[in-house]
């Protein structure tokens, strides 16, 4: 009994501290934009630096989220997970370079 | 119907610049037709990039028809599980083989040219191809579709192509 307890209270007084450390990056969020039948969902985002943008490309086509401003360009190969973390704050509006019709557009507060 | 299927014939006859489409005109195209047009339009596009990829010196151009050639063969490939389960044949008809021809004429254009003339060439073929094919989709071939997946492949399909032509008028606008 009492051994099977020690490794759990140790764990606890190592992840206090640890807890402690990463609580400033804790408030950064991942946020889901879904790519399904040639369009990005939600079209708009806001966000902040820091934060997450996880693109679930649900077609079996490849994708790409472009910024007008060529500030980020991510490809989204098909029926894959690509995770892209925001390091710029700024408004972007992005398109599909394979397909220019598909647009949405990221709100980067710093 | 019938008469939608006639002047999207035409429509799509007009703007290739040869008329053997409007001969494909008859009635609404069928289920296991409207399959084999799409099939048969994704798999031309294919061709004609495979031919471009050989001869162009253009970066933009090779990776135009690289993107082709993997949207196309990505939807083939789910156009054929979609009629298997559906449990269609896909069934030639006068507007595939009408396609097809065109199609074949083209690439005898085509292969004829070289450098700069080829890559105007290929990239004014591809915007006008899609035209024609997004204006089939939209008039006939979406409205005729009766299984209710097939119509949403198609929609799907629709947005692929008028992405493909805008991509190609991008494409055009830098070759200039
Ligand atoms: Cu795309």
């Amino acid at each position: 009994m009492f051994a099977s307890l020690l490794p759990t209270c140790r764990s606890l007084w190592l992840a206090l501290p640890l807890a402690v450390g990463l609580a400033a990056p804790a408030f950064a969020e991942t946020i889901t934009v879904t790519i399904e039948k040639l369009t990005f969902q939600p079209a708009e985002v806001k966000a902040k630096v820091g934060d997450t943008i996880q693109w679930v490309n649900k077609d079996v086509l490849a994708h790409s989220a472009t910024a007008r401003d060529k500030s980020f360009d991510v490809i989204q190969p098909p029926k894959k997970t690509v995770s892209q973390t925001l390091t710029r704050a700024g408004s972007f509006d992005y398109y599909c370079k394979y397909h220019p019709n598909m647009k949405g557009r990221l709100t980067v507060a710093p | 119907m019938l008469l939608r299927w006639n002047a999207a014939a035409i429509a799509a006859a007009c703007m290739m610049g040869c008329a053997t489409l409007a001969q494909a005109a008859g009635s609404a195209p069928t289920d296991p037709q409207i399959a084999h047009i799409a099939y048969t339009a994704g798999a031309l596009d294919v061709a004609v990039a495979r031919q471009a990829l050989k001869k162009t010196r253009s970066k933009a151009v090779k990776a135009f028809a690289n993107d082709m050639v993997r949207d196309h063969e990505a939807v083939n490939k789910q156009a054929l599980a979609l009629v298997k389960k559906l449990k269609v044949t896909p069934e030639d008809n006068d507007t595939s083989r009408a396609l097809t021809k065109q199609i074949k004429d083209e690439q005898a254009k085509l292969a004829k040219l070289k450098g700069k003339a080829f890559d105007k060439a290929y990239i004014d073929h591809e915007v006008a191809f899609h035209k024609t094919v997004n204006g089939a989709l939209t008039s006939t071939l979406i409205p005729s579709a009766q299984n209710a997946e097939l119509k949403s492949f198609l929609e799907t399909g629709l947005k692929i192509f008028q992405g493909h032509e805008q991509h190609a008028e991008h494409v055009a606008a830098d070759l200039k």
